[in-house]
């Protein structure tokens, strides 16, 4: 006899992984369009944002129902699972690219610009030209901006770290109150990592601010300013989405979707959360403080 | 639980009209779309290829422009790799993985969906990032070859942003279709389907995508930081703001190396069902097969600066790499080992797939006996950026990964169509194919040998002889495929009806559930979990 138990849930014919495509589509299409000047690029951006924000609210709701109505056994929530596993070191692979490129600028490629170890001969290029991290004084400024100051790990980073450590704790405290069935624990504590993650993110949009203001810290400004926007930047992209996550997630719990046995969702948010809290980490380690 | 048996009635039969594609969570519709998407790709790839090879025939410059050439030769690569061998294996992958592990679908049937038709909206940034170049003011078209390495990237015009976005959509698709075959090959085997007992294809598979899961993201980052250096001021690879052009070299060839084993792979999975069943004897070490392709993957991501041994690296990275990269002709020759042993005093027969099975152990092994001379430092110092490399590596993707998926259409499109196709037709295109391949591709040894660069649409008039060999060579080669569709198209439509179990041998050793469904297998092939004895 089949049973819900037995049988894996498979999903009726769906548009939306097709309107997820024309979102994208039209999205990266803009672009490109964008970055060449054409007047069309911004057009044809705002139609995929919009096509791929239609996208999150369709699709998101098509799972809510399927999983409020009990069609995902025990197998279909592993499935979940490990695919959110899968992205998570799909993730690691991405962060640990620009990571890996700014220790192979600190430790390979710029000694060797320097002057330093058995390549130093490269020297002839830019000749007198010394080897420091934060790299201020570039081999040849011509085409970029001269940096005044790096950033330093004291004062808006350091709190920074403070506001996304304590962010994990009160997650964690929420996912607590999920097991125990205390939804106000739950909802309060994911109040509180949003709250949490939206004040690292306008803290960290003052530092930016600060950085182009006063420290001539620029996208242009060299490779120190490179690999600090890169790395921030997508961080802070991923802090953006994983709030937005936790809004949908608490929404969904003062509607009061999650038990204590089945709550996916919830744990999904909870480890892309913890991800992007440990990415921040090395960044503090490696960006801002060494 | 009686809504739940209510709905499985309703929706066996696949939905009408274009829903049923644009909207499928059916893995074996998408499956056909996969493969329907690769032979297309193959004809615009392989188109482009004819051009070049016709435009080689002679030296000077005489069909197309230079910078188109090159243009040409960059987008054939892409859409060899990204447009028709992954789809193809992706494809393979989506029809079969399911069926022989004994799961109802794959574990995420809607995100399957969306790493298909990304593909066409991929390839469509790609064709008109190589027609951009025909609208005035677009700047220099892309010629810097697949590896699209800076300065020159990034110097380039418009039609490199359409590359780079296309590569981010091709990225984001790999890598959902990835995670999901890994989530179905981990969470969705049935019962009595333990790891140690998926056939070779599905371990070949549960690599691959680990692989690419890996490896994909760093071609992200790495192109994404070419975008940022071309248009918002960055100082990535450009040494006067402290950064390095080689660092690209580097990101470009972490993926660039893997991807090889990612082409590669599938069809060694491919190859681990075809020969025992023609061979009608078990695999030969199963266990040690799994544990190589283990082995190979683990080596396959620390070996990638052997494509760069010009640039200047330290001593200690040129051995570390020269050694590292030799090392892997033991997984790869114990593979193949493995295959003959698997024939040697078996009863064998010699259809189509088992013909293709067989060139391909000959011809890769070529392909990896030139790849050895290539590891080696102080010999590829010699070899770099000739037609020696362009030889080396279309014997090992065209063996290694083209006929490997030719095999396995061979062997699986009874079952998918129902029908069988036209034996002695399969067996004229084998050798038409293998002959006209290695008639394009083996003079371009000696002329690469004889110091014929790579990359460039004019050459020496010493080299003609060999070229005007490898161009008749290739349109042999190109021409050939049009009997391929011609098969294929013959079969889809009719003939003689295929049994569930069209081979004979099918069922040696460690094979799928695929066997005991019929053929065509029905549009839902397992509502529960089948009993394995």
């Amino acid at each position: 006899m089949s049973t819900a138990e037995q049988n894996y849930f498979i999903p009726e014919p769906s548009r939306w992984p097709a309107v997820a495509v024309v979102g994208l589509f039209f999205l990266v299409l803009g672009f490109a369009l964008w970055m060449n000047g054409v007047s069309l690029g911004p057009v044809s951006t705002g139609i995929g944002l919009l096509v791929i924000i239609y996208l999150f609210f369709g699709w998101f709701g098509d799972v809510i129902d399927e999983s409020l109505t009990s069609k995902y056994n025990h197998d279909v929530d592993r499935s979940f699972r490990q695919g959110m596993f899968w992205f998570i070191t799909s993730e690691v692979s991405f962060f640990a690219t620009f990571f890996g490129c700014l220790f192979y600028f600190r430790n390979i490629s710029l000694p060797w610009l320097g002057g330093e170890g058995q390549l130093g001969v490269s020297n002839i290029l830019w000749e007198g030209f010394t080897y420091t991290w934060p790299l201020i004084n570039l081999p040849d400024v011509t085409n970029y901006t001269q940096l005044i100051e790096p950033m330093g790990a004291g004062g808006i980073p350091a709190y920074n770290t403070i506001i996304l450590l304590s962010s994990g704790v009160t997650v964690t405290w929420a996912h607590w109150g999920l097991k125990k069935g205390n939804r106000a624990q739950l909802v309060w504590g994911l109040i509180a990592t949003i709250a949490l993650g939206m004040l690292f993110f306008a803290l960290q949009a003052y530092e930016y601010y600060h950085a182009y203001a006063e420290l001539g810290l620029t996208l242009n400004s060299g490779i120190y300013g490179s690999t600090f926007y890169m790395l921030t930047g997508f961080h802070g992209f991923h802090v953006t989405m994983g709030t937005i996550m936790l809004m949908v997630i608490c929404a969904r719990s003062m509607k009061g979707h999650f038990t204590a046995e089945n709550h996916f969702a919830f744990e999904g948010v909870a480890w892309y959360w913890h991800f992007v809290d440990v990415v921040w980490l090395g960044l503090y380690l490696f960006v801002y403080w060494l | 639980m009686s809504a739940v048996i209510h709905e499985d009635h309703h929706h066996e039969g696949p939905p009408a009209g274009f829903k049923r594609w644009l909207y499928s969570t059916n893995h074996k519709d998408i499956g056909t779309m996969y493969l329907i998407f690769a032979l297309v790709m193959l004809f615009i790839g392989g188109g482009m290829a004819m051009i070049i090879r016709a435009e080689l025939f002679m030296p000077g410059v005489q069909i197309v422009n230079p910078d188109l050439y090159n243009n040409l030769l960059t987008d054939h690569a892409l859409i060899m790799i990204f447009g028709m061998v992954m789809p193809a294996a992706a494809g393979m992958a989506n029809w079969m993985i399911p069926m022989m592990i004994g799961a109802p679908d794959m574990a995420l049937p809607r995100m399957n969906n969306m790493s298909f038709w990304l593909l066409p909206a991929a390839a469509i940034l790609l064709l008109s990032s190589l027609l951009v170049q025909f609208i005035p003011g677009t700047g220099v078209p892309i010629n810097t070859g697949w590896t699209l390495y800076p300065p020159l990237s990034v110097q380039t015009g418009m039609g490199m942003d359409l590359l780079i976005f296309s590569v981010h959509l091709l990225g984001i698709s790999s890598i959902m279709a990835s995670i999901n075959i890994v989530t179905t090959i981990l969470n969705m085997r049935a019962p009595g389907m333990p790891l140690m007992k998926m056939p070779l294809f599905v371990w070949a598979w549960l690599f691959t995508g680990l692989l690419l899961i890996i490896v994909m993201p760093v071609l992200a980052g790495g192109v994404t930081m070419l975008l940022f250096d071309r248009h918002f001021g960055t100082s990535f690879f450009d040494a006067a703001g402290g950064g390095d052009p080689v660092l690209f070299q580097h990101l470009f060839w972490f993926f660039g190396h893997p991807e090889v084993y990612v082409l590669l792979l599938p069809s060694i999975g491919v190859l681990g069902l075809v020969i025992p069943t023609f061979s009608r004897k078990p695999l030969f070490g199963y266990k040690p097969l799994v544990f190589f392709m283990g082995f190979l993957f683990a080596l396959g991501l620390v070996v990638w600066a052997h494509h760069q041994y010009t640039i200047g690296m330290s001593l200690g990275a040129t051995m570390y790499f020269m050694i590292g990269t030799i090392l892997i002709s033991i997984p790869v020759g114990l593979m193949l080992f493995n295959f003959i042993f698997t024939m040697w005093r078996g009863s064998m027969t010699f259809e189509t797939p088992m013909l293709f099975a067989i060139a391909i152990i000959l011809m890769f092994s070529f392909a990896g006996v030139t790849g050895v001379m290539l590891a080696v430092v102080p010999a590829d110092l010699q070899y770099h950026d000739t037609y020696f490399v362009v030889a080396h590596f279309h014997y090992a993707l065209i063996p290694g990964a083209v006929f490997g998926l030719y095999a396995g259409v061979f062997y699986w499109l009874p079952k998918w169509t129902g029908h069988m196709y036209n034996e002695k037709l399969g067996k004229i295109f084998f050798w038409w194919t293998t002959l006209s391949f290695n008639l394009t591709f083996f003079p371009q040894h000696f002329s690469g040998l004889a110091g014929m660069p790579r990359r460039i649409v004019d050459y020496n008039i010493q080299y003609i002889e060999f070229n005007q060999i490898s161009s008749i060579g290739g349109f042999l080669f190109g021409l050939s495929h049009l009997l391929f569709l011609y098969i294929i198209i013959k079969t889809v439509k009719g003939g003689e009806k295929a049994a569930d179990k069209p081979w004979e041998g099918a069922q040696i050793g460690t094979p799928g559930l695929e066997w005991t469904l019929p053929s065509p297998p029905p549009f839902h092939s397992f509502t529960t979990p089948p009993q394995i004895k």
